[in-house]
């Protein structure tokens, strides 16, 4: 990975050198020795539970959800099929720190689904990658050929009389397939979309069968907590927000890139880790977890820690954990109308709010921004928000609202500024001169 | 059972209930688009919003499950507030011209729109346009309007059995389209029309001819298959304009299969017979209804006089009402012995007098929903009787086990159980197969018939399915009816019911086939006595033996050699054959009464004026009996006759008028046959006189010229493979056909439809055929 070596580090701990992402190297570093002590003391799925759920490990994916909780929704006794599986599909702007565990780490995933698949008795997993960065999904295909070779899934593993097989399954780009239901549904070879919940795929998942859906970064958390303890896990991060989390942080910082911090660290530190503002210019404003989470005014945000609770009582959401950091040369107008633009893009059509609603607000955003911005826009643009967050089959109606509204609730008078002036508050010579590394990069 | 409290009223609903039913029951409506009681439940429209107490969100009606104790309010503030903001995103991208749609005034979106649409847009931005598609003759697309409610979709995988629609892309810009440069075949596709809430799929016959609130709603019964299907006609000016189901949920729920719902064209189209015509000296010329009253009687009576009633036959459509056919038989019988029969196409009579009843489905349709195993014996059930595969086919899918013992392998869309598809000759060989397996199961000697019979695996499954507990059925299809060995087959099939202890059932042809049989319709000759003997008279009474007859060639030669036949039909038919044509009432212009295969009587009015001089037919068999002076004639509604005819009965057919029990029939022992096999079927839309002249209907798929089919294997053993047109021979005749493999065709036989004139001079639907290379 060759990135100086961060002691708080757990999951991208002791990848500094070649072939890291290699059973041999992982198995040097301790790999498989979770799996291992599982299989040979015959901890029980109880006891693992109990252990994940001391952890207070909550899912990484966005939404937080308390993964020992989800893991006793199982059916366990349920004597058909069962799957477990990883929601690699990282495909939200600003995202990418399932990117680098699966590029250096794959083992430490493969481990923690095979624990999981012990936990919850399923025979089967699959990990779905998304599949614009096709290498990650070819390393992983490659990363459970060895495991598989060297007895870690497959039948019979560790000669325990546990079977568990795990494939990978990749997609072709969609960003609702994310969306854990539309992911089972791509899956099954069926169009990526949202099913209706309930029933949860707890109950009716993969094939309709019981299923349990976690983010690749969730999963690699697991063996940690095995050989360390919950409550270990629990320590390195403050109460109700268990162990460190990676961060993917990007935009107007000296060194973009993926930090693992305790949770509950200070934004500040996070800010120092990454060198600090660039160009040494004021913070403007910091989405704190991935596009669809709600923008928060730079100030609020040095407030802050990074860890569920904080940010949630300051307005947003840690989300998937991708800090996005906009500088004072930043044109808010703009930027919301790129995410508009994303979402526009990506709903998948199926429910009226967001199919409808999503161009609505890009189409309203692209006008203010070049400069045909009417006066009742903007409440218009709030209102339409509004009729669209909580009415669609899934989370991505919100997504594609939050922003909207945060973005007007916090820098209004920038977009009133656009709408009077047809132009933007930050000249366009400063926006440039912000975005400077960007236009450097496609000179050369 | 769970409590609810909706809008401040409390009920009880069952468990697994929504917010949507509970509020159905209450006869609350929710406004909803996507939501369909017959279909999944989608829950993408969004409309159905509503308030749930403690729910921080307002939750979708049609997909929330009712819990205990439940809170709803379906016009709060945070409830109408969701709805209207759903209606505002149904309507910024649909076009608001209303007045240019041919939904307008019976579309859900504009009715919806009334209560929770704003009187103008907010929307300013550019709207989306959709290119439409060409999915057909039926079905005419304006895809702008679509909503993408995916009620189409649905329907096509859930009732009709095959998705033919399907949403491609995303977002934005999600269409709904066939797969590229398909079209839309499915026998119910016309049901989509009714489900689309709004006009992206609108009738593509009816388009633009009329409003609905222009239109008067008539209710009648179809006359296409058995079932019974009811319908909603409506009318403008004296004339038919649209058919549409009539909701019975015991006999077609809510749908109509293609056929009911687009025949009517024919009732308006230019092949009516609107005068009545006698030939004289080779030229048709019109006269006036006296005229041609007087030639039709002086004509029955001076052959009755010179060669004795029992020269004279009467032959009806399966289809015609009761009315007409009681008086027909009263007619025939006046004469002194004269025949009448609606069995064209049959051709084996073995079973005639030795049923214990009137062959019927043995059981209520709405009994069929409930059957735990069914086999289907040597029907092309999709066609034959598209509503009842569909019934079928939801049975399938609650997890009846339905199994098919026939001469094509079709795909009925749906699970079975097990299917057998062999050649015609050797269904009675299966059918023994399957006796000896049930015996074998059951433990007690097969009967002699079946003593030898090898068993399949196949047969074993089945026998099994139908000995196993819960209600279980076997179905003669028209295959068995038409089939050189009906009455040997049904002995088997008999046999088998009697051993499995599953119910025996006939899927009769034709609208009528049980009223018929009822009111003594079928007496005297049969049909094929009558054409092989030396029929002097004939009448003609909706029928077309030219397409219709077991075998047609034989027909239309025995009524060329006859003094006189007199048509009545509603079309101008039979020129070559007839010599008076009179012009009578399809279902549409004259009262009558059906009874369908489940013995239910339904009767219905004339829902249009009868065209031109055309009059109803049991007003013209009256007028022909008073004429002839025979007695019985003297009714003055056709409800007298009908009360005649059933004895006074309504609503049911008495059980014991019905049964499919024979005795003393020897069972089929299977024939040896060479050479290749006629399989025979009549096309959906070739089977009777008004599908077959309906203009959108003659455009589907399944109207396709029609061409020897025959399996890979075979046109290979026969030298065929590379064959593209054939000449094919019977002993009766020959014609020229292109060659289609269709590995759905059995081995050693070759498929080539009857109902065609292309194929008449073929002769009989049964028997081997020499088919070569051209």
């Amino acid at each position: 990975m060759n990135a100086p070596e961060n002691p708080q580090a757990i999951l991208l701990a002791g990848l500094d050198g070649d072939n890291t992402w290699g059973i041999e190297h992982y198995i040097k570093r301790g790999g498989y020795s979770a799996l291992r002590k599982i299989l040979e003391s015959g901890m029980t799925p109880e006891q693992i539970i109990a252990e994940v759920k001391k952890s207070d490990l909550r899912g990484r994916g966005g939404a937080g959800f308390p993964t020992g909780l989800k893991w006793s929704f199982m059916p366990r006794q349920f004597p058909m099929d069962k799957y477990v599986v990883c929601n690699s599909d990282e495909g939200e702007p600003g995202t990418f720190k399932d990117r680098d565990l699966l590029r250096y780490n794959p083992h430490l995933v493969i481990e923690g689904m095979a624990i999981a698949g012990y936990v919850m008795g399923c025979t089967r997993g699959y990990n779905y990658i998304h599949g614009e960065i096709f290498s990650l999904y070819q390393r992983f295909e490659e990363a459970l050929a060895e495991a598989r070779a060297a007895g870690f899934i497959g039948k019979n593993i560790l000669g325990k009389g546990f079977d568990f097989d795990l494939f990978a399954h990749h997609g072709w780009g969609a960003y609702i397939c994310g969306e854990e239901t539309a992911l089972l549904e791509s899956i099954e070879g069926k169009k990526g979309q949202p099913r209706f919940k309930p029933p949860f795929p707890a109950s009716h998942g993969l094939y309709g069968k019981p299923t349990t859906i976690n983010n690749t970064e969730t999963f690699a958390a697991i063996p940690w907590i095995i050989n360390n303890g919950g409550e270990a896990f629990q320590a390195l991060g403050k109460p109700n927000n268990g162990g460190t989390k990676i961060f993917s942080v990007s935009g107007h910082v000296n060194r973009p890139g993926v930090y693992e911090i305790p949770l509950g660290t200070p934004f500040s530190t996070l800010l120092e880790m990454c060198g600090g503002m660039r160009g040494g210019r004021k913070l403007k404003a910091v989405i704190p977890g991935g596009s669809s989470a709600p923008v928060l005014p730079g100030d609020i945000m040095m407030d802050c820690t990074m860890d569920y609770d904080s940010i949630s009582k300051a307005g947003s959401m840690l989300g998937s954990g991708a800090v996005i950091v906009m500088d004072e040369t930043t044109c808010m107008v703009k930027s919301l109308e790129r995410l508009s633009y994303f979402y526009h893009e990506e709903s998948c059509g199926q429910c009226t709010p967001c199919r409808e609603g999503t161009g609505w607000l890009y189409r309203m955003v692209h006008r203010i921004e070049h400069g045909q911005g009417r006066p009742d826009d903007l409440d218009t643009l709030d209102n339409v928000a509004s009729n669209i967050a909580g009415r669609t089959i899934c989370a991505l109606g919100d997504a594609a609202a939050f922003p909207v509204k945060s973005f007007i609730k916090h820098f209004r008078s920038e977009f009133e500024y656009h709408v009077e002036h047809k132009h933007c508050l930050v000249p366009v010579d400063v926006q440039r001169e912000g975005s400077r590394i960007y236009v450097e990069h496609a000179a050369c | 059972m769970l409590e609810i409290e909706i809008d401040g009223q409390k009920l009880e609903v069952p468990d697994g209930s929504t917010v949507m039913d509970a509020a159905n029951r209450l006869g609350l409506h929710i406004p909803h688009f996507c939501y369909h009681k017959k279909l999944s439940i989608a829950a993408n429209c969004r409309m159905c919003l509503v308030q749930v107490e403690r729910a921080p969100k307002p939750l979708p009606a049609c997909a929330t499950p009712v819990t205990n104790g439940m809170k709803v309010q379906t016009h709060s503030e945070q409830a109408v507030t969701a709805q209207k903001g759903v209606m505002e995103f149904l309507l910024i991208n649909h076009p608001l011209d209303c007045p240019i749609c041919d939904q307008g005034g019976e579309c859900q979106l504009q009715d919806l729109a009334v209560g929770y649409g704003a009187s103008s847009s907010r929307y300013q931005e550019e709207k989306r346009v959709v290119m439409n598609k060409n999915l057909g003759p039926l079905i005419s697309t304006d895809m702008t309007r679509c909503i993408h409610c995916t009620r189409c979709v649905r329907f096509g995988q859930e009732i009709a059995g095959v998705m033919e629609l399907g949403m491609a892309n995303r977002g934005e810009h999600s269409e709904i389209m066939t797969f590229v440069g398909h079209t839309v075949d499915s026998e119910l596709s016309g049901n989509m029309i009714d489900l689309c809430p709004v006009g992206a799929l609108t009738s593509k016959p009816f388009r633009y001819s009329a409003r609905t609130w222009e239109l008067s709603r008539r209710k009648t019964v179809s006359p296409h298959d058995s079932l019974g299907s009811n319908l909603i006609v409506q009318v403008k000016h004296d004339e038919v304009k649209r058919v549409l189901p009539l909701e019975n949920e015991d006999v077609n729920e809510c749908w109509i299969s293609d056929r009911d719902r687009f025949s009517y064209e024919a009732l308006n189209g230019e092949e009516r017979l609107t005068k009545p015509m006698i030939k004289q000296n080779g030229q048709w010329l019109e006269v006036d209804w006296q005229t041609a009253l007087e030639y039709a009687a002086s004509s029955l009576r001076r052959v009755t006089d010179e060669h004795g009633a029992g020269k004279v036959g009467m032959l009806a459509a399966p289809y015609a009402t009761v009315e007409e056919l009681y008086l027909g038989a009263q007619l025939m019988r006046g004469l002194g012995g004269g025949s009448i029969d609606t069995r064209l196409r049959q051709s084996d009579f073995g079973l005639d007098g030795k049923l214990s009843g009137t062959p019927w489905l043995g059981m209520k349709i709405a009994d069929v929903s409930k059957l735990n195993a069914a086999l289907v014996v040597g029907s092309f059930l999709r066609k034959d009787h598209p509503l009842l595969a569909q019934r079928l086919r939801q049975a399938a899918r609650r997890g009846t086990r339905v199994s098919a013992l026939g001469v094509s392998g079709e795909d009925w869309l749906m699970t079975t159980h097990a299917r057998v598809t062999v050649a015609p000759s050797q269904l009675a060989a299966e059918l023994a197969g399957l006796v000896k397996a049930a015996a074998d199961i059951r433990g007690v000697a097969a009967p002699a018939a079946a003593a030898s019979a090898s068993v399949s695996d196949a047969a074993r499954r089945i026998a099994q399915s139908l000995i196993d507990d819960g209600a279980r059925a076997i179905f003669l299809g028209a295959v068995v009816q038409q089939h050189a060995q009906a009455a040997g087959l049904h002995a088997l099939a008999q046999e088998l019911a009697r051993l499995t202890g599953a119910t025996l059932g006939y899927l009769g042809e034709g609208a009528n086939s049980v009223g018929a049989a009822v009111v003594g319709a079928q007496t005297g000759l049969n049909p094929q006595q009558m054409f092989a003997g030396d029929l002097r008279a004939c009448v003609l009474l909706h029928a077309e033996p030219e397409l219709d007859a077991a075998n047609p060639a034989a027909a239309v030669e025995a009524l060329k050699r006859a003094d006189t036949v007199i048509v009545m039909s509603p079309f101008k038919t039979g020129l070559d054959y007839a010599d008076c044509l009179l012009p009578v009432s399809p279902f549409t212009e004259t009262s009558g009464t059906f009874v369908s295969i489940e013995g239910r009587i339904q009767s219905f009015h004339a829902v249009v004026r009868p065209k031109g001089e055309t009059r109803p037919a049991w007003k013209v068999l009256r007028v022909l009996g008073s004429m002839l002076e025979l007695g019985g004639f003297r009714f003055d509604s056709s409800e007298q006759v009908r009360d005649e005819a059933l004895s006074g009965a309504t609503g049911w057919l008495p059980e014991y008028k019905l049964g499919n029990t024979a005795s003393d029939v020897a069972c089929a022992t299977p024939a040896a046959v060479e050479g290749l096999q006629r399989v025979a079927d009549f096309p959906i839309y070739r089977n009777d006189a008004l599908a077959r002249r309906a203009p959108a209907l003659a455009a589907t798929r399944d109207s396709a010229v029609p061409s020897a089919r025959i399996s890979t294997g075979t046109a290979q053993a026969a030298g065929l493979a590379t064959a593209k047109r054939v000449r094919v021979r019977s002993a009766a005749g020959a014609c020229e056909l292109d060659l289609t493999l269709d590995d759905t065709v059995p081995a050693s036989c070759v498929r080539v439809s009857a109902g065609w004139p292309q194929t008449a001079p073929l002769g009989a639907l049964s028997g081997t055929l020499n088919v070569e290379a051209v």
